[in-house]
């Protein structure tokens, strides 16, 4: 009755409260959605189930007389540095269960950050820097199949040739997939309207297309994964462009699994599924066995929208991915989306997410050189996603040779996640990996839409003064240029894949 | 019949609302000497106007809500219940005798009994009068309540 089971009696988190400052208020209570926290009549003390605690911090920051602090238990296993407390604390999960261990979010190994290692050039002396608030500043990308060559009428001014849909980016930044059921119709919501109003795109993810966020279609991007949710032709035509998910960077290889209790009326709508049955994305698209069957899906979707509507390919970054995009620039996509080992999911096994993939760096890198090689480059758009985290990173990527970045992570941050690593289960503190209607309403689509708008506005203004420094005034004069990095502390292997000099060269 | 009132009072939104108490403890701190939540509660005794009823995942703050025809107004006994020229319904806590009338037929439940050692009064959303505006409108941090002319 009295032993705990090592998983219960080991917890990583407590809940420190300052019992002086404590009002009784019971925010904390009600705010806890892990049963973490609760309130002893008897005592009339507010106490805590430290067991239960993951540290979303969300008691400690609504707690109006800050009495709470959430702190890594004290307690700690004999120090050793192969048997981590994370290593002990696995084993102790699935001797008990006998299950992989689910998490979410991206990965939070210390694998080697290259955008860490990249540094930015400036103009000094021989060549004038500019000045962003008073010249004007270029940032607008297009993505989409670019021709070989521009042909020009008679005068010498119009174009003859006919250029392909291009999407029209005011950032080069557009918020990743995250599916209607991984997050809820909240925050899609709040990402469709900073679309909308700063002129970048939003992606659907996987899960289909609410038919509420339908007046956002010029800056959706819908998606067509393995399970196929919510896919029919009107689906197709609301939208921007359309994206054939193949892999995710968090979990290469593997489908999904939305668990049917968690599939309420509005997803099972959206995803054209029976309430309360288990969604299940499989592994492979089970009609693509190769890059000739891709190159089928690729033209099936063309031609349902009339070759209207650009077709993305998105795959995750795994070892030989410069000849899987060539490939797909092979097989007729207009952009591929390349997804890297620090990319962040819903859910996913933790074995796959820490130890599957390439760093995002490499992967830009590699394919970037292999499409310039093959001639293919600009037939194709070049999209990295996974772990970005600044204007910064994206300029980085950018130089190295990407044509924009989809932030995910970076979007569910705006929103208040304090990445506690627990969007599998459903309960998120923070309103936004959940569908329960409680939890839910805590993300007010109206504020967050603000939040985003001013981080891309935020951005778009870092981005335009380190390129002022570098004296460029438009993102394309960046777009590849790797002779504007200098990497430091990096091996001749690192730099000669990532095609940069060190610095001091 | 239905004149419009020039009254200004606080209006909840359900769907806002994430039953964090932030009014609350902003109506308990504003409503203090100290102005200061822990003392507010600690040292004053003071408890907040504005109450979050919470219901699964339905919640919303609850405060007097000014009525037209105010069944407290009627109901108490020491006329330290006033109804101004906007409509706003004030509650004298000096002339209170504690009586609870109020308490007991306000519809809303937004009258409440204190019952400290030197006095017994009920007590009420006085819409922070010398404060100029709402504190819970201020604090709510979902926009779940809204500072508004009456509808």
């Amino acid at each position: 009755m009295l032993f705990k089971k090592p998983q219960v009696a080991f917890y990583p988190f407590m809940v420190l409260r300052d019992d002086y400052k404590c009002v009784r208020c019971k925010s904390c209570v009600d705010q806890c959605s892990f049963d973490a926290t609760y309130y002893d009549e008897d005592l009339n003390m507010i106490m805590n189930h430290h067991e239960n605690c993951v540290n979303c911090k969300r008691c400690e920051a609504f707690c109006p007389t800050d009495a709470i602090k959430v702190v890594r238990n004290p307690s700690t296993f004999h120090p050793d540095a192969n048997w981590t407390p994370e290593a002990i604390r696995d084993i102790h999960v699935q001797m008990l269960t006998g299950a992989v261990i689910l998490t979410s979010t991206g990965n939070d190994k210390p694998i080697k950050n290259y955008f860490d290692h990249l540094l930015l050039d400036a103009c000094q002396v021989t060549n004038p820097p500019i000045d962003p608030l008073r010249e004007p500043m270029e940032l607008k990308t297009f993505i989409g199949r670019k021709t070989d060559q521009l042909q020009f009428d008679s005068d010498g001014v119009s174009i003859k040739t006919t250029i392909g849909k291009q999407l029209e980016l005011e950032i080069p930044v557009l918020f990743s997939a995250m599916s209607y059921g991984s997050i809820n119709l909240n925050l899609q919501k709040a990402m469709a309207i900073a679309c909308r109003e700063f002129g970048t795109y939003w992606n659907t993810g996987e899960g289909g297309l609410h038919k509420s966020l339908r007046e956002f279609k010029d800056h959706t991007i819908v998606q067509v994964a393995s399970g196929r949710f919510g896919v029919d032709l009107e689906y197709l035509e609301t939208s921007a462009a359309i994206e054939i998910k193949i892999g995710q960077g968090a979990k290469p290889g593997i489908g999904g699994h939305l668990p049917g209790e968690k599939v309420n009326e509005g997803i099972a709508e959206t995803r054209m599924i029976p309430v309360g049955s288990d969604a299940i994305s499989p592994a492979p698209h089970h009609d693509i066995y190769s890059i000739e069957d891709l190159r089928q899906l690729i033209y099936a979707l063309k031609e349902a929208t009339n070759y209207e509507k650009p077709v993305f390919v998105k795959i995750a970054a795994v070892h030989n991915v410069a000849a899987i995009a060539c490939g797909i620039a092979h097989a007729g996509a207009d952009a591929i989306a390349i997804d890297g080992v620090r990319g962040g999911t819903g859910a996913t096994p933790k074995s796959l997410r820490d130890h599957v993939g390439i760093p995002i760096e490499m992967a830009i890198a590699a394919v970037d050189d292999r499409l310039r090689k093959e001639g293919l480059r600009n037939e194709v758009s070049l999209i990295a996603a996974g772990g970005f985290r600044s204007a910064v990173d994206v300029l980085k990527a950018i130089a190295l040779g990407a044509d924009a970045v989809y932030i995910g992570t970076v979007a569910k941050l705006a929103a208040g996640c304090t990445q506690c690593q627990q969007c599998h289960t459903g309960r998120c503190a923070w309103g936004i990996t959940t569908n329960d209607p409680k939890l839910a309403k805590r993300l007010n689509p109206e504020i967050v839409a603000e939040n985003l708008y001013n981080l891309l506005r935020a951005w778009a203004h870092d981005i335009k003064e380190l390129l002022g420094a570098m004296g460029i005034n438009a993102i394309e004069s960046i777009r590849g240029n790797r002779l504007r990095l200098r990497s430091w502390g990096l091996t001749e292997q690192e730099n000669k894949i990532l095609g940069v000099l060190p610095a001091g060269m | 019949m239905s004149k419009k009132r020039k009254l200004m009072k606080v209006y909840p939104i359900e769907e806002n609302c994430i039953s964090c108490r932030y009014c609350e403890v902003a109506c308990t701190m504003v409503h203090s000497e100290s102005k200061d939540p822990v003392k507010a509660y600690k040292l004053e005794n003071l408890l907040p106007r504005a109450t979050v009823e919470v219901k699964e995942a339905v919640s919303l703050s609850l405060m007097c809500r000014h009525c037209k025809h105010p069944f407290c107004f009627d109901a108490c006994i020491s006329g330290a219940i006033m109804v101004d020229e906007n409509g706003k319904v004030n509650l004298d806590e000096e002339k209170c005798v504690g009586c609870w009338n109020c308490v007991l037929v306000c519809p809303f439940g937004a009258a409440h009994p204190m019952i400290k050692e030197e006095k017994r009064h009920s007590f009420k959303c006085d819409l922070c009068g010398d404060r100029g505006f709402p504190a819970c409108v201020e604090a709510c941090p979902n926009r779940a309540l809204i500072y508004d002319f009456e509808r």
